[in-house]
């Protein structure tokens, strides 16, 4: 626990942080940007995971182990995408969202 | 002081997570998302979980933010700049989120949480090791084996797609 600092004020600066990946996510037409706003996003949710669980249940472990969780799908995320990403770049020469018409089927 | 640390830790995450996601210039954008993961780490170490914090410095801070540096490397020339989005859509999407986030805040400032009576500890990693590998009721066993599988499953499929046309022409 943080003195001095309520959890009001961590969940405010967590949901501005969420919501700037929103915006990224909606913004952004570069495959690997949007990919990076996600990853504000899954950050956002990670931290929440964390300062709810020292704030309410100090005495349980759970958030912690969920925040685990997150990171680890997050990396698994990261790596699959990217490795598509590049794939598409050897098909397409384009990594823009525009541009990626060929995996819909 | 310990308010002082996380008004500071707030401001640097807030800014380079505005800046990783306006920047034009690619390479920079990942820059400014390492500064925001290691703010996030700084806060971990502030409320004690020192084992999380470790986990995002290597993870993020050191695993993610290499792929993303290479892929961009890989395909974009590193002066290159992006697109400039549209003035409409930028507006539409700050309003949307701007939406989200009122509504968020608010559903949060009347929410009535629970004042906590228990003392605060400071988390040990055994105690995490111990809480991931228990069966009993509350243990992690099965979601942690799962984790395992997926990760080498995730390893193998990004081998194969990452390779792409030749693996199958090849065989």
């Amino acid at each position: 626990m943080i003195a001095g600092i309520s959890i009001y004020e961590i969940l405010t600066l967590t949901s501005i942080l969420f919501f700037i990946g929103v915006y990224g996510f909606f913004t952004r037409e570069n495959l690997i940007t949007v990919l990076m706003s996600v990853e504000l996003i899954l950050n956002a949710s990670a931290v929440n995971f964390v300062l709810i669980n020292t704030y309410l249940y100090p005495d349980l472990l759970q958030g912690a182990v969920f925040s685990i969780f997150i990171i680890a799908l997050a990396a698994a995320e990261t790596a699959l995408a990217i490795a598509i990403i590049i794939n598409l770049y050897k098909l397409i020469y384009s990594v823009e969202v525009k541009d990626t018409e060929i995996m819909k089927y | 002081m310990e308010r002082i640390i996380f008004y500071i830790l707030a401001a640097v995450i807030i800014l380079f997570a505005v800046a990783s996601v306006t920047s034009r210039k690619i390479l920079r954008a990942v820059i400014y998302l390492l500064f925001v993961l290691i703010g996030i780490a700084g806060l971990y170490f502030l409320v004690d979980y020192n084992f999380l914090a470790a986990i995002q410095l290597t993870v993020y801070g050191g695993g993610i933010i290499v792929l993303f540096i290479f892929a961009v490397l890989l395909i974009h020339h590193v002066e290159l700049e992006l697109e400039k989005t549209a003035l409409k859509k930028k507006l539409i999407a700050g309003a949307l989120s701007a939406a989200g986030l009122a509504v968020t805040i608010w559903a949060i400032s009347t929410y009535p949480f629970p004042e906590t009576t228990s003392t605060y500890t400071s988390v040990e990693v055994v105690d995490i090791g111990r809480i991931l590998l228990s069966y009993e009721d509350g243990g992690f066993i099965l979601p942690f084996e799962v984790i395992s599988v997926l990760l080498v499953a995730v390893m193998i499929g990004a081998i194969v797609v990452a390779k792409g046309k030749k693996l199958t022409e090849n065989n």
